[in-house]
């Protein structure tokens, strides 16, 4: 007897039982069910949940391998171990064992957290409400490591991970049912809970904070600075330049920015990644090119808004706006979080607006305002996960306005019939 | 006033088992059933009662509601077994056929001549009216409300559905009578439409408005058609006639007799000859589906219809009121290892995610009858627009049946929609729900609220 029976018998007996559910997560894991059609369509089509699902985590795989050889070389390369990267992409300074073992050390272990405290209250609310456990959390459990610090307490995470599930999702009744993204709710959560472990300018390598810790402690050793580069234009440094520096002074080139050997949260900081995975998201049909699409455009904009205040002279140089209002509008898109939020959180199907013109409009508005809090916002110059909160509430205002266009259209003919 | 129809969303879906294009008589069935469920909202009241002998065309039940709408028997014999269910519910007329057709005479008609009220009551005491249904609610039309269209669709793009233009072949006349006292019953126009590229019998009749229809299924789907054409608003009611029903019409007309024989298409991958048989409403399905013979019979799903819209009738079922065609294909009762996340090669697939079936657009394929998943909540966004040609939010419709909030349900459309109009959304669907039976139970509500 195969396992594909003994797994078969099991299900039978394990029918109407409580546990039901959390087998059948495990079963139909293993295997594609053995469901039939009974109502309407006796065929359908090969996609469901699970594969959809699948599909944004094998778009999000080389940000989460990437992110691992990041947090290693961050680390050695603040400790001053190593030289910064001097190829393209594909240096070898960065793609080294060191780096990564730091990194698997580091990163595995907020995989671990996530998926395991997340996946757990998946399983308890499956049981207790006896549905099947669905897939939502699949994606959301491989997010949450990516979009936080890589020094992140487990325990913090544990926390985060609990609200974000059980608040962001299951009160309002599950996958499918929620208003705000669920990974972002965790983010938001870790942000307002424990600011100074999300923000600031010693979170973002890994040993910056026990480092600091050493130094107030009396040690005496140089500070490990892991700033941002939207973190040092905020204060008006000028961080991003022409070339790369590690001196005294920290630079990062366009390059650095664009391939990602920069500091920040753990997978948001490969824009070339980000640009595949998105591409390859559009490829597939699974994420929604019209909301990809349309935010950068909105982010573009509101960066040339920006560049043109500045060129126009209308803000003086002292402002502390000016540095970030000067950043040339394209390069908004390769540095800090928006270009991950733009194709791997604001195309949650869920949360965005659900009509075709909706997502224009929803995605327009996720680039236009992250720039605009970015800017405005001194004290944590990222506002993408903001934003794309700030229109989860409003997308369904949105479709309400694109459905009742297509109301009138009808209630028109209906008029002319009649008149 | 032609007009060209053009639709551009939907989705063909290229099946195994096209039935060749071969008639063959089918074997004679012994017992002949006609089944009240095929008539969707009708409440039989019994007339012939069990162990009378009806002849073909003589009433076996009216419905509750109008007692003028008569329901026929397709043939003449014995009523052998009146079948209840649950509350007494009747599910099936069984008669036994006999050897020798007798059919009732109605009397030959010279349709040019005739009132509409005359062709009203003709075809409510004739027993064809049940093949006139309206829209809204895709019930049987009400004799009572004029419509202010009628549609023919002559076009079939459905999944190996059976091709009108061929059991149709010779059939001009009936239809050109039967669409000329068709027309007398409204004082609108009488659409048929036919594929662009047919040569359809339907295309060359007086009385008509002709419409060329081209596109990927849904576009034979008549909603399609009179949303183009003249479409629903709220208060109107336009009336549909499948055209091989027409020929039955036709044939009553212009000879007396209903005559309920009906040339179908057996098809299906587990078909191993499909073709096409000339046979009886109400029919035994094994008279045909064990004289082409089966593959793997112990798992086979029997479909009457498509396999989209179609009713699983089991081995031992009988052909429904208003198919012509059968599907067979394999069930797809059994576990497939890691199916969720290994590439798929061998089904349909709209998306790209690891599906390969967009590299090989006209290979036809074997598709069983498993859902490939299970049932979720509505999660993903935008697949439904792409195979639904209609102006109307498909998603939130359904959302507005599911909540049974009837004035969202008239705003977005449910006027304009049939269950059958959401079979490819449904075939689509990631999270696997059925939307034909939302669709329907929000139109029996609408019914049954509005009316």
């Amino acid at each position: 007897m195969g396992l594909k029976d003994k797994l078969h018998k099991l299900k039978l007996k394990y029918k109407g039982k409580k546990m039901a559910p959390a087998f059948n997560a495990i079963h139909t894991f293993l295997y594609l069910p053995n469901e039939t059609t009974h109502s309407g369509s006796h065929v359908r089509a090969a996609d469901d949940l699970k594969r959809t699902m699948n599909t944004v985590i094998m778009s999000l795989l080389p940000c989460l391998i990437f992110g691992m050889f990041n947090a290693g070389y961050q680390h050695h390369l603040a400790l001053g171990e190593i030289q910064a990267v001097s190829g393209g992409f594909l240096s070898a300074e960065f793609w080294t064992l060191d780096n990564l073992i730091v990194g698997l050390w580091e990163v595995l272990p907020l995989v671990v957290v996530s998926y395991g405290v997340g996946l757990a209250v998946e399983f308890v609310f499956a049981v207790i409400k006896g549905h099947e456990v669905e897939e939502g959390y699949l994606v959301t459990g491989m997010l949450v490591p990516l979009i936080v610090p890589v020094d992140t307490p487990l325990w913090m995470l544990a926390v985060a991970v609990v609200f974000g599930v059980v608040i962001g999702k299951e009160v309002f009744g599950g996958t499918g049912m929620n208003i705000l993204n669920p990974a972002l709710t965790i983010r938001a959560f870790l942000f307002f809970a424990y600011p100074t472990w999300m923000s600031g300018d010693k979170v973002w390598v890994h040993g910056a904070v026990e480092r600091a810790n050493e130094i107030a402690g009396g040690a005496q050793l140089d500070a490990i600075s892991g700033e941002t580069i939207l973190g040092g234009l905020a204060q008006g440094k000028e961080i991003l330049a022409q070339t790369a520096s590690h001196g005294k002074e920290v630079t990062y080139s366009i390059a650095d920015a664009f391939y990602g050997f920069i500091p920040g949260s753990v997978g948001e900081t490969s824009a070339i990644l980000i640009l595949l995975g998105g591409l390859f998201l559009i490829f597939t049909k699974i994420g929604s090119w019209r909301i990809m699409v349309s935010a950068v455009l909105g982010a573009l904009i509101m960066g040339l808004i920006f560049n043109g205040i500045t060129n126009a002279g209308w803000i003086a140089e002292s402002s502390k706006f000016y540095a970030l209002m000067d950043l040339e509008f394209w390069k908004h898109l390769i540095v800090g979080g928006i270009a991950f939020g733009i194709v791997f959180m604001a195309t949650d199907p869920v949360t965005a607006s659900q009509t075709n013109k909706g997502k224009w409009i929803y995605g327009f508005l996720i680039g236009f305002i992250s720039i605009l809090i970015r800017v405005f916002n001194p004290a944590y110059p990222e506002g993408v996960f903001l934003a794309i909160l700030l229109m989860n509430v409003f997308a369904p205002t949105i479709d309400h306005y694109v459905v009742q266009g297509n109301v009138k259209k009808r209630m028109k003919r209906l008029k002319l019939k009649t008149a | 006033m032609s007009k060209d129809i053009r639709i551009r969303k939907g989705l063909d879906i290229k099946l195994v088992g096209e039935a060749e294009k071969k008639t063959v008589n089918a074997i004679r069935s012994n017992v002949y059933a006609i089944k009240p469920d095929d008539f969707h909202g009708i409440v039989p009241k019994v007339i012939a009662k069990q162990g009378t002998e009806v002849k073909a065309g003589e009433p076996l039940f009216h419905s509750k509601s109008n007692e003028n709408i008569l329901f026929p028997s397709p043939v003449s014999g014995e009523i052998v077994e009146i079948v209840r269910g649950a509350k007494r519910k009747i599910l099936a007329f069984k008669i036994l056929g006999d050897k020798e057709q007798k059919f009732a005479d109605f009397g030959t008609k010279d349709v040019n001549a005739m009132s509409g009220e005359e062709v009203k009551s003709h075809l409510l005491s004739s027993g064809c009216w049940p093949f006139i249904k309206q829209r809204p609610y895709d019930v049987i039309a009400n004799p009572d409300v004029a419509p202010k269209a009628i549609f023919v669709s002559g076009y079939a793009t459905a999944p190996l559905a059976a091709d009108l233009d061929y059991v149709l072949e010779g059939k001009e006349n009936e239809l050109q009578v039967a669409l000329t006292a068709l027309s007398k019953l409204t004082e609108g126009q009488v659409h048929v439409s036919v594929g662009k590229q047919s040569n359809s019998p339907l295309s060359n009749l007086n009385n008509v408005t002709l419409h060329k229809v081209s596109g990927p299924h849904p576009a034979g789907n008549v909603s399609v058609q009179i949303a183009k054409i003249d479409p629903i608003n709220k208060g109107e009611v336009v009336w549909v006639v499948n055209p091989q029903d027409l020929v039955i019409i036709g044939e009553l007309l212009l000879t007396g007799k209903f005559n309920a024989e009906r040339t179908i298409a057996l098809v299906g991958s587990s078909v191993k000859k499909p073709q096409y048989y000339k046979t009886v409403i109400g029919t035994e399905v094994s008279t045909m589906v064990y004289d082409s013979g089966v593959h793997d019979e112990s798992n086979i799903r029997v479909i009457s219809g498509d396999v989209l819209t179609g009713e699983n009738v089991k081995p031992d079922g009988y052909l429904g009121y208003y198919h012509n065609t059968i599907s067979i294909i394999p069930e797809g009762d059994d576990y497939e290892f890691f199916g969720w996340n290994k590439p798929i090669f061998n089904k349909i697939s709209p998306s790209r995610a690891l599906t390969f079936s967009w590299l090989f657009p006209n290979k036809k394929y074997s598709l069983n009858t498993n859902t490939n998943g299970e049932h979720r909540a509505f999660v993903v966004t935008g697949s439904y627009e792409n195979v639904f040609p209609l102006d109307i939010y498909p998603l939130q419709l359904l959302k507005a049946c599911m909540v049974n909030d009837l004035d969202a349900m008239e705003q977005l459309g449910m006027y304009e929609v049939a269950p059958e109009d959401f079979a490819l959304t449904e075939f689509v669907c990631v999270s696997k729900q059925p939307h034909q039976q939302i669709i329907r139970e929000g139109l029996d509500l609408m019914l049954k609220e509005i009316g």
